[in-house]
């Protein structure tokens, strides 16, 4: 009951973390799955549709369901502590968004077991998502599922955009805040502006399914490249999303362990913003054989490439940090540096396909499945391993194991580039993407069978983190407050795990990476911007998880609204939008009660605050 | 534009080594790194080009990772604090500046050849004409200049320049043939797609589907025949003979109110679905079961005949010609017999 209710921000990260790792855990098995399929050519293994569902539902689950709320897990616990805040902007907020998501992904994932999963790609290309080519309820799943889930993204996003703007700790300016901060803070940007074109876009593709309205119907002059213009404006920016706030952790890792400050701080500022601007400006490099002509493709191929030198600012940067520096080997950084050739790797393979002709060849083939899982999984994963491992011991008050940690590292990233690396050459020498199987003697068998192998490995490393995790939350919850040492950010100046309301005193910050600052001045803590006083908290409440549950219910009603049932009951309560009502009403009738009911909170005094 | 021009030159050794290099890899008639045409040639070269660029800008962030991570490891007991240093302004403008002269030097021939392919010959009146129509999850390709229409097997004169119209009866497919050209999008009616390639050299290469159709969207493979003009000719006449159906005056009626109900042999029969003409000369039964008889690499086409028409579905899951047995009410000898009799309908 305590974690249905909570508004505390470190514990709704709590409920993040395990969401999502309970999703990725999924999104993982499908791809396992996936690649025992195409262990060797005219597999059996799965049925084609099968298949379809299994692309689906991973490429999906992975980036709306798995490391989404990861992100937002970390960005959660570590934000309000990094700026010095108490709480997020708005904690009811907060929880709704998080139950959101919950509910989304659970209604996305019931596809399962109701009638069949969404078939079309992650990508949801019409016509092939229509109900003409995809009769079974899964699109509708993936449309309504998303929209739920996208709700509480968005939500988020908002949520740290105003906790950023206005609950930095005094003396906190912008270009004092810590790289992981900044990262955040353009990301939610990113979210409140890339998100309404995918709702809109799935809001569209519900009506054309449910509702028989002809957005994307090209007999009744729809257009399907319609939807993906629609997808990839918000689709694009989505990749920026992920990689971004890798970016921010990665920025606050290598410094920590090198014992340096972020070379090129403010460049690294520019950096991330020219990259989140110009992240908007390249949705159609998705697009280049759709026959956008010359014109269009050459403006999308040179804009993209550009992309490239706000990118090799950053890599160089984190070279040149290291440089000079004490480097230390823990798994946290092993990650961190683990990331940066990895993640070059993906950028340049990036690069090549922004050119437009050469993309003709390598666009839908393996060569992309490559890509963007070197960027996707050899970026962003490898950098939420390092913010993970990073950050444990502050979220729970435990250090992981670093053995079994390094064990993790070390089958992790091999087994990824096992799996990765050749599905280039697969690429290139002619396998398509999303095929189910292939014929024999194409060259293409050795390849597939070293990838599966490379897939397991990483399986492997999965499992002995979750083993890590399991050992670890048996030992006692005893981290030093500043477990590293080297700690640079306002995070490693309260215990851990920090309480309830975080800073007993506000913190004044008197430049960048505050804490190190105020260690080389000799100081063990911060210096207080405020006399100890009362601490206002929020009250728990069973609100956000009434209101996701009533749309969860609302969306299943509205799914199911044209269907035949061979129940009269069930009949008369979906088609005549009863079950759709009856969760608006469980939602709004929510709204309702926290508009009429004023809550203000309670009070942690003083004494109290001594007290412990 | 005179720096861009050397920096490319000193890139070029490696360029050729690299071509040298990923020449190797895959089959002749299918990868892209052996490139059997001028458009799949133009961009290989911009492949190369890229490749080169990255792996030297790979070489330098490797090189330089692994000086730090050596050089300046953390030694036992080094308890004293390094020098903070905030930053490094010629050092910045260094790594903005290169990176924006490679990416100028890999746009200007790419800007380059996106024109160049968007020239699509449609009004050449030396270039073959052909309207390609993907169908879940099968290939039409009609000769609009010679009113032939054929199916899987796109056979065209080595040389010349094929100019296509492209468009789809149902989904997005994507019509690829790796090592002639890159692929595009087939959209449905109202964005047509119009491009060209060629191939020089006689030979079959093959062609794939590249945009998820449905299930079975990684057996909508096809073929490319490229043969002497002589021979296209006389392809082009014999695809036009009238019909010959089965000796068998039952078996014909069989045949005609069963399957060219959808089918087409010659003047016959309606063509909604693939049409069959020829169906003997063809490089495989349903895109996907090779007719070979040496039985290296497939079937003889009699086999593959009898495979697909006992059990369509099992081919190609998803697709929609009605099962022979259970839905058109043959009999095994019956299929048997049209089986027999589309492998004997071989063109000149
Ligand atoms: C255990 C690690 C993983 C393995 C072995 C793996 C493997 C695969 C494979 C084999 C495909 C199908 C390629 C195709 O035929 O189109 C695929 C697709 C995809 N993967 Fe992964 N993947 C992994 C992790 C991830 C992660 C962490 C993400 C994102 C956060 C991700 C995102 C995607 C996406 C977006 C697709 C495209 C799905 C589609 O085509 O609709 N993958 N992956
Ligand atoms: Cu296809």
């Amino acid at each position: 009951m305590d974690w249905i209710t909570t508004v505390d921000h470190k514990k709704i990260a709590i409920l993040y973390l395990w969401a999502g790792g309970f999703f990725f855990g999924i999104g993982g098995l499908e791809a396992i799955l996936i690649r025992i399929q195409l262990i060797k050519p005219m597999n059996t293994f799965l049925d084609a549709q099968t298949f379809n569902e299994l692309i689906t539902m991973h490429g999906t689950t992975m980036i709306f369901l798995g490391v989404m709320p990861v992100i937002f897990a970390l960005m959660n616990a570590i934000i309000p502590l990094q700026i010095g805040a108490r709480d997020v902007a708005f904690p009811f907020l907060n929880a709704l968004g998080f139950w959101t998501f919950l509910f989304g992904g659970l209604l996305l994932n019931l596809s399962w077991v109701m009638g069949g999963a969404p078939d079309a790609g992650w990508t949801a290309y019409t016509p092939l998502s229509s109900t003409t080519y995809s009769a079974t309820h899964g699109v509708d799943f993936y449309t309504i599922g998303l929209q739920i889930a996208g709700l509480g993204t968005l939500i988020g996003g908002i949520n740290f955009l105003a906790t950023i703007i206005t609950m930095r700790a005094p003396g906190m300016s912008y270009m004092r805040m810590p790289m992981f901060a900044w990262a955040t803070f353009i990301t939610s940007a990113i979210i409140l502006f890339a998100f309404p074109a995918i709702t809109v876009g799935l809001v569209l593709l519900t009506f054309d399914r449910i509702l028989g309205a002809n957005f994307f119907n090209p007999e009744t002059g729809g257009n399907p490249v319609l939807w993906q213009h629609i997808f990839w404006i918000f689709g694009h920016p989505e990749v920026y999303i992920l990689i971004l706030p890798a970016f921010g952790i990665i920025s606050e890792v290598i410094p920590t362990f090198s014992r340096k400050r972020l070379f090129g701080y403010s460049s690294m500022v520019f950096a991330t913003l020219l990259i989140a601007f110009l992240g908007f400006m390249v949705w159609a490099h998705h697009m280049f054989t759709t026959g956008l002509g010359p014109v269009a493709n050459a403006l999308f191929s040179v804009s993209t490439m550009l992309i490239a030198v706000p990118t090799g600012i950053k890599i160089f940067n984190w070279l040149f940090t290291m440089w000079g520096g004490q480097v230390r080997f823990t798994t946290p950084n092993l990650f961190a540096v683990g990331f940066i050739p990895t993640f070059t790797m993906g950028g340049v393979t990036g690069v090549m396909l922004a050119s437009a002709p050469a993309d003709f060849q390598f666009h839908d083939t393996y060569f992309v499945v490559a890509h963007f899982h070197y960027v996707i999984v050899g970026g962003l994963v490898l950098g939420l391993f390092a913010g993970l491992h990073y950050w444990w011991p502050k979220m729970f008050g435990r250090m992981l194991s670093e053995t079994l940690g390094k064990w993790t590292f070390w089958t992790f990233i091999i087994g990824f580039h096992l799996t990765f690396f050749v599905q280039h050459f697969l690429g290139l020498m002619g396998m398509q993407r999303r095929v189910f199987t292939y014929l024999p003697n194409q060259q293409f068998d050795t390849l597939n069978l070293v990838s599966t192998v490379g897939a397991g490995l990483m399986g492997v490393g999965m499992l002995i983190f979750l083993w890590n995790i399991y050992i670890t939350s048996r030992k006692p919850a005893d981290a030093a407050d500043d477990p590293w040492e080297d700690g640079r950010t306002l995070e490693w100046t309260i215990s851990s795990p920090p309480p309830e309301y975080n800073f007993k005193q506000t913190p004044l910050v008197r430049g960048i990476d505050a804490f190190w600052k105020e260690k080389l001045a000799g100081h063990q803590a911060m210096t207080p911007s405020e006399p100890v006083g009362s601490i206002h908290m929020p009250s728990a409440t069973l609100l956000p998880f009434l209101m996701s549950v009533g749309i969860f219910i609302a969306g299943l009603g509205f799914m199911f609204s044209r269907d035949t049932f061979g129940s009269d009951v069930l009949g008369f309560l979906f088609n005549n939008y009863i079950v759709t009502g009856l969760g608006l009403v469980i939602t709004f009738g929510s709204m309702l009660l926290r508009s009429l009911f004023d809550d203000h909170g309670w009070h942690i005094e003083p004494e109290e605050l001594e007290g412990r | 534009m005179m720096k861009t021009w050397q920096a490319g030159k000193r890139l070029l050794p490696m360029t050729a080594a690299l071509g040298l290099i990923l020449a190797g890899c895959g089959r002749e008639d299918l990868s892209v790194l052996r490139p059997q045409g001028p458009a799949a040639e133009s961009s290989f070269d911009l492949m190369k080009l890229a490749i080169t660029i990255m792996v030297a800008v790979l070489l330098v962030v490797f090189t330089i990772a692994a000086y730090v991570l050596i050089r300046f490891r953390r030694k036992p007991g080094q308890r004293e604090v390094p020098e903070q240093v905030e930053g490094n302004f010629k050092l910045e403008v260094i790594w903005t500046v290169i990176p924006l002269i490679l990416v100028v030097i890999l746009a200007v021939p790419t800007v380059k050849a996106v024109f160049a392919a968007g020239n699509d010959h449609a009004d050449d009146p030396d270039a073959v004409k052909v309207k390609v129509t993907g169908h879940q999850y099968w290939w039409e390709f009609e000769y609009t200049d010679y009113g032939v229409k054929t199916a899987q097997d796109l056979v065209i004169p080595a040389g010349k320049d094929i100019a296509f119209e492209l468009r789809t009866a149902d989904v997005l497919h994507s019509f690829w043939v790796p090592s002639l050209s890159g692929k595009i999008d087939t959209n449905p009616d109202g964005t047509v797609n119009r491009f060209s390639f060629s191939a020089p050299n006689e030979g079959v290469y093959r062609g794939k589907c590249a945009e998820l159709c449905g299930p079975s969207h990684g057996f909508m493979e096809f073929k490319v025949k490229s043969v002497s003009e002589a021979e296209f000719e006389q392809w082009l006449a014999s695809m036009k003979a009238p019909a010959v159906l089965p000796e068998d005056p039952q078996l014909a009626e069989t045949f005609r109110s069963a399957c060219l109900r959808c089918h087409a042999v010659g003047d016959q029969g309606l063509a909604v679905g693939p049409d069959l003409t020829g169906f003997g000369s063809r490089e495989s039964v349903a895109g996907i079961l090779l007719n070979d008889d040496t039985g290296a690499d497939g079937a003889p086409i009699l086999e593959n005949l009898q495979t697909w028409l006992h059990d369509p579905e099992s081919v190609k899951p998803g697709n929609t010609m009605p099962d022979p047995k259970a839905d058109l009410g043959l009999t095994d000898e019956e299929i048997d017999g049209i089986a027999e009799y589309l492998s004997g309908l071989t063109l000149e």
